[in-house]
């Protein structure tokens, strides 16, 4: 039974689908060139000579200016810019003056190691996290309602490094629980292939339970740390979700039904609060991926975040903005994908 | 004197103001009875209040010199009588070095929120009133430098402009301002086409003086209230990058550049990098504490339940 009104409508709400993605698109598009522009202003138009960073201040006058001619540096800035956006459409952003490797090389090679990290904190912060802000929103005033507050302030007062390396002091030094700094021991660094660069995925897969071993030894502190971080923030915007949902007069029907309260809390309420809470919990892991450069200095985790220090340390720009493209995608790419999951899951907002 | 404090009370508290001052001190008693009300956010409060008073009265309050150490007799030496926190690699007194530390951290947080807050201010308010194609672009701007790695954006900043704690203060204020410059303009947009803009068009009121007299005073209680809530972020954002080595340089006593300092004995004396990593902590603690009491006490419709 489908009359023309409804085909009408289909159409309607499957254009106007078309037109916010195309929105969408244009938001995407334009935000990525704000981000280039940004970077593109920091790396040439700010007083630093990425040819004086190359060839050094000894360099003959006429290696300096072939360099800069090979670089393009001797275009006019609107070229020099649509070369720049024309290479990071291609993923090309030179060379690294360190490594000497293609700046996208290097971040392929280190980028595993960073999501890694971040995924698995993001995975404790919000198996942790959200059951937490549940009770506390349950048990308001309780004194796990308060751990949780306590929780979350200091989880948002401290700096991540400080308590990494105290981290490090007691359950490495002191303690002996967690491996050290690192993503494996020495012993292992040539004996184990990585296949994904995901280390544990790698381990699993080759059946490589002693390195599984090491490699777990090694990331659980500053996959901790990082749980810990998104585990402050996760659990606060639960629990304040769920204090609006549980105000809601359908929980009264709910319960004037007679269902019981487990069931009213965590298949009714939270199913609700799910919707704001993917944005919340895809946020956070955003966040992970930009507090690893904090955390991976004091592990030495070779991801991204160690290697923009490190270039940072050694004026090698180019590395340096690559990183800053690359951890700005993914986070545009994070925000707009956590958008578009808020209005596939809740109709509401579904083609208005 | 309870019977002065009684009608002194009334006077505040009183339904029918006589004046206009008589109405904005019963409005700021009424806030400040909400805030102090909140234990945790008097805390916050006394926290900031201490900082301050330390920073001004350094030079008065440190045993020693923040700089110069004894590099022969008290390197590294645990925390005593004589050192309460100990001393550093180059034999200077840690807990000296962290009451000087104080003043770089106010000077951060207060030129961050004294570059950041108007220019989020004037971008919100501008683009909430002009509307249209003005509001479009500006809040495109705003949406791009949102979307953005705030500490990675500082970082790139921060290696182009070379490394120093004025370029870090740049850096932050850079990446921190979107957030104002969209509360801002959610305000502008509520009080647009409020009787009173209309009132104030009709007596032949410029654009200009309508946003800078007439819209901008409205934006500001809930844009205090958010720059202390962003102080936190602020320090451990300036934390971070002295800890990276591009904040404030040696011998200057900042707080992150000494957690880095202290890296290489953290097993061994671990006072060294402990004690300024504590400062930051408390810091951030009493600003946490204090915007969050000042957006229940200012704004009671906003907070968490």
């Amino acid at each position: 039974m489908i009359d023309s009104g409804a085909i009408r409508k289909k159409s309607a709400s499957a254009s106007a689908l078309a037109l916010g993605f195309a929105r969408f698109l244009f938001i995407v598009a334009i935000t990525y060139l704000g981000l280039l522009a940004v970077t593109f202003f920091i790396g040439r138009v700010i007083p630093i000579d990425p040819v004086l960073a190359i060839v050094g201040d000894r360099a003959p006058a006429s290696v300096v200016a072939q360099t800069r001619e090979e670089l393009g540096l001797n275009l006019p800035y609107y070229q020099q810019f649509l070369l720049y956006v024309k290479g990071a459409l291609h993923g090309d952003f030179g060379r690294s003056v360190l490594t000497t490797n293609p700046v996208m090389t290097d971040i392929r090679r280190v980028f595993p190691a960073t999501v890694e990290l971040a995924t698995l904190g993001t995975l404790i912060g919000a198996l942790v996290g959200v059951p937490l802000g549940v009770l506390a929103a349950v048990k308001r005033g309780s004194l796990v309602d308060q751990i949780v507050r306590i929780v979350g302030l200091i989880g948002y007062s401290v700096p991540i490094f400080w308590l990494g390396l105290l981290a490090l002091l007691v359950f490495y030094a002191k303690l002996r629980w967690t491996a050290g700094p690192g993503r494996m021991d020495v012993v292992f660094e040539y004996t184990f292939t990585p296949i994904t660069g995901f280390y544990l995925l790698d381990a699993v897969l080759q059946r490589e339970w002693p390195a599984f071993r090491d490699i777990f030894a090694h990331i659980a502190l500053p996959a901790s740390l990082l749980g810990y971080f998104s585990l402050a923030y996760i659990s606060r915007m639960t629990r304040s979700f769920m204090l609006n949902e549980l105000a809601q007069e359908y929980i009264v029907a709910a319960r004037a039904k007679g269902l019981s309260e487990t069931r009213i809390i965590w298949r009714h309420a939270l199913r609700n609060a799910a919707v704001p809470l993917v944005t919340v919990i895809a946020l956070s892991y955003a966040g992970l991926l930009e507090g690893s450069v904090l955390t991976e200095t004091v592990f030495a985790w070779p991801g991204l975040g160690l290697y923009i220090t490190n270039s940072l340390q050694n004026a090698d720009m180019n590395a340096v903005l690559g990183g800053t493209i690359i951890i700005g995608s993914v986070f545009i790419g994070i925000n707009l994908l956590s958008d578009l999951l808020y209005n596939t899951l809740d109709p509401r907002t579904r083609a208005r | 004197m309870t019977a002065s404090a009684d009608t002194m009370r009334g006077w505040l508290l009183s339904e029918q103001p006589a004046s206009r001052m008589q109405a904005r001190l019963g409005r700021a008693y009424a806030s400040w009875q909400r805030f102090s009300a909140n234990r945790l956010a008097v805390l916050g409060l006394a926290i900031i209040l201490l900082l301050v008073f330390i920073a001004i009265f350094a030079d008065q309050l440190a045993p020693h010199s923040p700089v110069v150490g004894d590099l022969q007799g008290s390197r590294l030496l645990p925390p005593s009588t004589e050192h309460w926190f100990g001393t550093d690699d180059l034999g200077r007194d840690i807990l000296s070095r962290i009451i000087f530390g104080s003043r770089l951290t106010l000077f951060v947080v207060v030129l961050v929120a004294i570059i950041a807050a108007p220019v989020g201010l004037l971008i919100g308010t501008v683009a909430g009133y002009a509307g249209g194609w003005t509001d479009a672009i500006l809040m495109r701007i705003t949406d791009i430098f949102l979307a953005f790695p705030k500490l990675i954006l500082a970082l790139a900043f921060v290696a182009a402009l070379g490394p120093g704690i004025e370029n870090a203060v740049l850096a932050i204020a850079i990446t921190s301002w979107p957030p104002y410059a969209r509360i801002a303009r959610a305000e502008t947009l509520t009080v647009r086409n409020s009787d009173y803009i209309a009132a104030v068009k009709l007596m032949g009121a410029s654009p200009l003086r309508i946003v800078v007299r007439h819209i901008m005073p409205l934006c500001i209680s809930s844009l205090i209230v958010r720059v202390t809530l962003d102080m936190a972020g602020i320090i451990l954002t300036a934390a971070g990058l002295g800890f990276l080595g591009l904040g404030a340089q040696p011998p200057l006593p900042e707080w992150g550049a000494m957690i880095a300092s202290g890296r290489r004995f953290i097993l061994d004396q671990w006072w060294v990098a402990a004690a300024p990593g504590g400062a930051i902590l408390i810091v951030s603690l009493g600003f946490n504490l204090l915007g969050d009491g000042l957006r229940d006490a200012l704004d009671p419709r906003g907070g968490e339940q």
